[in-house]
């Protein structure tokens, strides 16, 4: 751990000494990169919480388990010190965008101590196309600049007029986007009016700015039958070449997972509400899993609360360092390697080295 | 006793039993030919059809809430029946304690993340649960017990 770093223990003592350590299922992320002069920027930490999938049930009925694990991520990020800046909401807040599970999550979340920044999911918007979001929650897509980084929101999970304009109802438009697996399904998109707007956005920020982009869905292509897919990533890709650092980060992957392309390092982040398999699983269709991502374990479904999990990335000099930590699993760290050009995992990288549970059934 | 009189009539029992042995494996075999369960294109299309109409209703409960009590579907934590490996059952199953089969892993997850019912192991649910995940499954390697 080089100098000026925070160091694991170091964080965890900060945090309080915190037993709910180990189940948070949200990630904090501390940027320290501020350009190349280092130290000379100021250093801060922000949280990541996403996917809590709110489900409602009837009246004031929701699922329960969906409800703790926001709850968790939400009462430890008010116990954390020192305490993060602002949180990052990936998305996916409600389970079929009710107004019930919507009320329900700001409600929940109107519990934090610090601002949140909305990022919004399929599950948020298919039912009215993100009317009761835009007035109630957020913007869906903008940016902000916070302690010499710039940060950009974009609503990464529009797609085709066609596809929208198949269903009768909203209800059966949420129905059919709301299916992981569904063979009706269509990809996800930033779109060309919202690129012409990131564009813009950045005409004015230097190559040299750390740039963080947060988004929803992965912006590259894992698997489409799965929509882990953004069919215009590339154009997006190409749009953030010029910039020395980026950085994404996703929520709807509900899994570990790591990739470089070019000068962009993407994370994806923990759901809060439960994991998903790697589409390797599944043998029927090929799948673009990142070749250098070390598969978290597949979970126990007699904890609750396992596949889900929390991390924190250091940055520094445009170089992340992102620290997975997984319920009844050991802890991870994925360290950007200079001589591979890529995120590496430090301890399991190597298929030998990998702990039993990460490659049985 | 007439011992000789005895002697023909065992030849012709002999005889007789050979011609009824015959004619039975005649009738056996035109039968069969005319009525029988025989390994026809038609025959093996009825019986696909059959079990795909099972799947696909497997498929509608694996994607439903029917099964819970809380509107959760299977196929939320299991997309293409994915993390259900019935190629591994019978196994040994850590929170039901011992080793058990899959339908009793589909009947765990009814009752504990659906919070529904568990079904009878002959429900037609319950077989079509499993027509459906066997079929996602396909070419999967038979692992008997691995975890």
């Amino acid at each position: 751990m080089e100098e000026g770093k925070l160091s694991r223990k170091d964080f965890l003592r900060r945090t309080g000494g915190l037993l709910a350590a180990s189940i948070v299922p949200m990630s904090l992320v501390e940027i320290a990169c501020g350009g190349r002069g280092k130290g000379t920027h100021e250093k801060f930490t922000f949280a990541f919480i996403s996917d809590p999938h709110l489900t409602h049930i009837k009246g004031t009925n929701f699922v329960r388990n969906f409800d703790s694990g926001l709850n968790k991520a939400i009462e430890t990020v008010n116990l954390m010190f020192p305490r993060p800046d602002f949180v990052v909401f990936g998305g996916d807040l409600a389970q079929l965008g009710k107004r019930e599970e919507l009320d329900h999550g700001m409600e929940l979340l109107s519990k934090l101590k610090v601002p949140v920044k909305f990022v919004i999911g399929e599950h948020d918007y298919y039912l009215d196309m993100g009317n009761y979001w835009q007035d109630k929650i957020s913007k869906l897509n903008y940016s902000f600049d916070h302690k010499g980084v710039h940060f950009v929101v974009l609503n990464s999970i529009l797609t085709y007029d066609t596809w929208i304009k198949r269903w009768k109802t909203p209800e059966e438009r949420m129905n059919e986007m709301a299916r992981l697996d569904n063979p009706n399904g269509s990809p996800f998109m930033v779109g060309d009016d919202q690129i012409a707007w990131l564009k813009k956005d950045l005409e004015n920020i230097k190559n040299g700015t750390p740039l963080v982009v947060l988004s929803h869905s992965p912006l590259y292509k894992i698997y489409k039958p799965w929509n882990f897919w953004t069919d215009d990533a590339e154009k997006i890709q190409s749009v953030l070449s010029r910039f020395d650092n980026v950085t994404v980060f996703h929520g709807h992957v509900h899994q570990v997972l790591y990739n470089q392309i070019k000068n962009i390092s993407f994370y994806a982040l923990m759901s809060t509400a439960w994991p998903w398999p790697y589409p390797e699983s599944y043998t029927q269709s090929p799948h673009y899993i990142p070749k250098m991502t070390v598969f978290m374990n597949r979970q126990d479904p007699f904890h609750e609360r396992d596949g889900t999990g929390w991390a924190f990335v250091n940055m520094d000099n445009a170089r992340e360092e992102m620290h997975y930590k997984l319920w009844e699993n050991k802890d991870r760290i994925v360290k950007y390697d200079d001589s591979a050009g890529h995120p590496v995992d430090s301890t399991y990288q190597k298929p030998e080295s990998r702990i039993l549970p990460q490659t049985h059934y | 006793m007439d011992y000789p009189h005895t002697f023909r009539d065992k030849s012709k029992s002999k005889i007789l039993f050979g011609i009824f042995v015959s004619v039975f494996f005649f009738t056996f075999g035109i039968v069969s030919l005319v009525f029988g369960d025989d390994w026809e294109k038609s025959n093996v299309d009825k019986w696909n059809a059959a079990f795909m109409e099972t799947v696909a209703q497997g498929e509608k409960l694996f994607h439903g809430p029917q099964l819970g009590g809380n509107t959760v579907q299977c196929a939320m934590c299991h997309p293409n029946a994915t993390n259900t490996h019935p190629e591994t059952y019978p196994k040994f199953q850590k929170q039901i304690g011992k080793v058990s089969t899959l339908r009793e892993m589909i009947n765990w997850c009814i009752q504990n993340p659906l919070q529904g019912k568990p079904l009878a192991y002959d429900d037609p649910k319950m077989i079509a649960l499993e027509a459906y995940i066997m079929f996602e499954r396909r070419n999967s390697v038979l692992v008997p017990g691995k975890h």
